[in-house]
């Protein structure tokens, strides 16, 4: 996921061009605070005009304890960009209002209220501990993600680029993750000229499970897709499953087991995503039987 | 009915692709003073002029001293400085446009 | 009369002469020999033991028989660093010559001091590869009567030879020479690697002068040019500005976008089928141009693939690929920073050439000939792929000819990188404003926001579409930017014209005509 300051028009409207796959239009700290009028009303004309191609859009908006969280939201939930941001999470009661107040302006507009998800940004020692509940609770969150930096703000530490004071965080926010069946994704990598050193930390945020990265510079975009592009196995195996499914599926059969292990629909949903992140075409439907 | 600029504002960056907008409050009923700077003037100075007058139309403001300073922001940041900045300029901080 | 791409050309110009309309990058080739007989060059005889050297430029040119509606010529490859161009007209002007014909092998921004001799009659014709800065501005607003004329490397080369380009007085700078004559640009303090486009102008110039800030013991090597067409030596003090010469390396951008364009054409290139051991490449000397190096080096160690030669004008990168053998020869028309004019000195697989050799087809083959692929800018594209390096959006001429169409013209995959628009400037247009290469000659348009193939190459475009390119139809892409950026207001023109393009073979490409403002 690609971050890009909310308050600069030079970025935004070539945010589709870098193969992200997301990028993240910030009205939070990357906006000054007699900014944030200015950036708001940006973000949102070039949502509506601007064509980001494959590119998912999500939005960073201001906490809701800020003079700034309502009114980002009344511009910007109209628009229903793939996801809303909502940073320094700590209480699911936070998510609780987030949401009434999004329903709300989404009955006002008559749009539905499953289309566009929302990320819980952990940043805070208190978020890490109330994670669990953060992630699990809300149909409408899809994501959680690490703020790194606010994080050793927050607990007083100094960041080391090997991360270590905040590793705990990153190993819970990312169970918590998985066990509410969400994606979660590690915080930026600072550093924008040391390939090796994000090269390593991705590295690892793929190895504790994290499911994306965020950058903060489109030259780090290639290294994060190399490192989380599917091994040759998980192709294999994405592959035999999608084909599978396919075949079964034309048969009339719903449900089955390869290697023992049950296939449903989110089994399938994710080789799929494997398939296209490798981009290996997806085996196609077999003709029924005459 | 619209209200005429109370005070000065100003929006916008000096970055490339982006348009800074000053907005003076003039006295009552000394019409509209707009000045366009621009490094794509030739080729989109009818069409900024455009946008200009037709904002000032929306937002009913009949007197103002409004410079332009524009290196090639394209249309949704021209319009979004330019309310940014109307808006500002009206004490209208915390609100936006309808 | 209209040209082959619809451009219309006068038959005749005061001042120039007749003009033959562009037919087709090849026609004129495909005869075998040139119709214009080739002139002599001069005549001379020496005495043993004779004392070239003179003490002062003025004197040199005293010596050299300046008249009114000579012809001076001089090399670019001080670049912006370059201050005998100016000095010398200054000379001109004040012994009270009129009604030069000035032909540089290109003009750049330290040259802009010679714009007042454009309004007072020194300066009247100018043949050159490139215009710019307030020189550009002013042609184009008209400053010059007779139109300038702009032509490609290769293209200079051939005037020369054809006495299109009749040069008086050559002024050769070099960055060492002898009391004879032999020069180079390889070493000294000035240094600035490869002399190739004087070459031409020391076997045909009437008079020639070497102008050097570093006299070294007889003979001077390498002789790139050597004594044999030299009439006289001057020693100064500094021949240009060394810092604006070459400085240091070349830097591969770290513009994000410039990066992603690079990386895009890398990918072209590798799925286009050329990209096989024993390729021969050639890329710009900054931006995306360059930056496409880095990841076709990448791609050539990740698949164990060994390069040919490399070519053009030579940055640190391509002798970085050379010393990691990744190519086996760099042949250098244009050195553009120290590493070169080392590497050009210490190196036998780093080969200076003169223009002839480099773009020149009316021989038995130049050697842009040989070159598989090229990676080239453009400051306009159109549908029909024709490309305009040479006027901006505002109509001034600001960029060159250069090496474009020539190394087009031979190479067997040519790809052109550029952002799709640039300060809200659309770069994709329907109708370029001047054409300087054909479309006929560009193989595939490489921007941030898709790939163009030129239709006329099936072969090339399904090859992409199979590796899984994003391939789009230029005119749909021309609409999307139009879209993005609005329709720009045309720009306005006189129908007086202040320049003519000439394409490589001395037809007439297109038109520059007058901007009012």
């Amino acid at each position: 996921m690609l971050y890009i300051p909310g308050n600069n028009p030079a970025m935004i409207q070539q945010g589709g061009i870098y193969g992200a796959d997301s990028i993240l239009l910030d009205l939070e700290d990357a906006v000054a605070l007699n900014q944030k009028d200015s950036a708001r009303i940006l973000v949102r004309n070039m949502l509506k005009t601007i064509d980001f191609y494959d590119t998912e859009v999500c939005v960073r908006i201001n906490n809701l304890n800020t003079p700034f969280g309502l009114p980002d939201l009344e511009e910007i939930v109209p628009l229903q960009p793939s996801a809303i941001r909502y940073p320094k999470t700590e209480y699911p009661v936070e998510i609780v209002n987030l949401i009434r107040i999004i329903e709300k302006i989404e009955d006002k507009h008559h749009l539905p209220h499953n289309s566009m998800t929302i990320h819980a940004m952990i940043e805070t020692a208190m978020g890490v501990q109330n994670v669990f509940e953060i992630a699990s609770k809300f149909n409408r969150i899809d994501a959680i993600t690490v703020g790194g930096q606010d994080l050793t703000s927050d607990m007083d530490i100094v960041y080391t680029p090997d991360g270590t004071g905040i590793d705990f965080a990153r190993k819970r926010i990312v169970m918590a993750a998985k066990a509410s069946h969400i994606d979660v994704l590690d915080t930026v990598f600072p550093d924008v000229n040391d390939d090796i050193g994000l090269r390593k930390e991705t590295e690892y945020a793929k190895k504790i499970g994290f499911t994306g990265k965020a950058v903060i510079n489109p030259r780090q975009i290639d290294i994060i897709h190399e490192v989380f592009t599917p091994t040759e196995e998980e192709i294999r195996k994405a592959y035999r499953i999608v084909k599978e499914f396919r075949t079964n599926s034309v048969a009339g059969i719903g449900v089955f087991a390869i290697d023992g292990k049950m296939i449903d629909a989110p089994v399938v949903h994710r080789a799929e995503y494997i398939l296209n992140l490798a981009n290996i075409e997806l085996p196609p439907y077999p003709r029924s039987a005459p | 009915m619209g209200m005429n600029p109370k005070i000065a504002a100003q929006s916008g960056t000096f970055e490339s692709s982006d348009v800074i907008f000053l907005i003076e409050p003039v006295p009552e009923n000394s019409g509209r003073k707009i000045e366009l700077f621009s490094t794509v003037l030739h080729q989109y100075g009818e069409s900024f002029n455009k946008i200009v007058v037709e904002m000032l139309d929306r937002f009913g403001i009949t007197d103002i001293h409004l410079i332009a300073k524009d290196k090639g922001a394209l249309e949704p940041t021209i319009k979004a400085r330019l309310e940014t900045a109307i808006i500002r300029s009206l004490g209208r901080q915390d609100s936006t446009l309808v | 009369m209209l040209n082959s791409l619809g451009r219309e050309i006068p038959p005749f110009i005061e001042g120039i002469g007749n003009l033959e309309p562009f037919q087709g990058a090849l026609t004129k080739l495909r005869k075998g020999w040139m119709d214009e007989p080739t002139i002599p060059a001069p005549n001379k005889a020496y005495l043993p033991h004779q004392n070239k050297l003179c003490r002062s430029l003025e004197e040199a040119i005293a010596k050299c028989n300046p008249h009114n509606g000579m012809t001076v010529s001089f090399h670019h490859h001080l670049r912006n660093g370059d201050i005998l161009l100016v000095k010398t007209i200054s000379i001109l002007h004040d012994i009270g010559i009129r009604d030069i014909t000035l032909a540089s092998s290109s003009l750049n921004e330290c040259h802009d001091p010679i714009l007042p001799f454009l309004y007072d009659g020194t300066i009247s014709r100018i043949f050159s590869s490139g215009i710019r800065s307030q020189l550009g501005q002013a042609i184009a607003q008209g400053a010059l009567s007779i139109p300038v004329v702009i032509q490609s490397h290769g293209g200079r080369v051939r005037g020369i030879h054809t006495g299109k380009t009749r040069i008086d007085l050559a002024v050769i700078a070099a960055s060492a020479a002898d009391i004879e004559g032999n020069a180079t640009g390889a070493h000294g303090k000035s240094a600035f690697g490869s002399i190739g486009y004087a070459m031409i102008d020391a076997r045909y110039a009437k008079q020639v002068v070497i102008v050097t800030d570093n006299l070294v013991n007889y003979p001077c090597v390498p002789l790139s040019i050597s004594q044999n067409f030299i009439d006289h030596v001057v020693v100064v003090d500094s021949i240009g500005d060394a810092t604006k010469i070459a400085t240091g390396t070349t830097r591969i951008t770290n513009s994000p976008m410039d990066l992603r364009i690079a990386k895009l054409a890398a990918e072209v290139i590798e799925h286009s089928g050329f990209f096989e051991p024993g390729f021969s490449f050639q890329v710009g000397a900054g931006g995306a141009s360059l930056a496409v190096a880095k990841f076709i080096r990448d791609k050539m160690t990740a698949k164990g693939i060994k390069g040919s030669f490399l070519l053009g004008g030579i940055t640190s990168y391509c002798v970085d690929m050379l010393n990691s053998g990744l190519f086996e020869t760099i042949f250098d028309v244009q050195s553009f920073d120290a590493v070169v004019s080392n590497s050009l000195f210490s190196n036998r697989r780093h080969i200076e050439i003169p223009a002839a050799l480099y773009a020149n087809p009316f021989n038995c083959g130049c050697i842009t000939n040989k070159l598989d692929v090229v990676v080239l800018g453009a400051l306009e594209i159109d549908v029909d792929f024709n490309v305009n390096v040479i006027t901006g959006s505002e109509g001034y001429i600001r960029g060159a000819s250069g090496g474009h169409s020539d190394t087009a013209s031979g190479a067997k995959l040519t790809v052109v990188v550029c952002p799709s628009f640039r300060g809200r400037i659309p770069i994709i247009k329907k109708r370029v404003h001047t054409v300087v290469t054909p479309g006929e000659t560009i193989h595939v348009l490489v921007t941030e926001r898709g790939v163009c193939v030129n239709p006329a190459f099936r072969t090339l475009e399904e090859n992409l579409r199979k590796a899984g390119l994003n391939i789009k139809d230029i005119h749909d892409l021309e609409i999307e930017v139009d879209k993005i950026t609005g329709v720009p207001s045309p720009l306005i023109y006189s129908p007086r014209i202040v320049g003519i393009v000439e394409y490589r073979d001395g037809t007439v490409i297109d038109v520059i005509h007058q901007i009012i403002e």
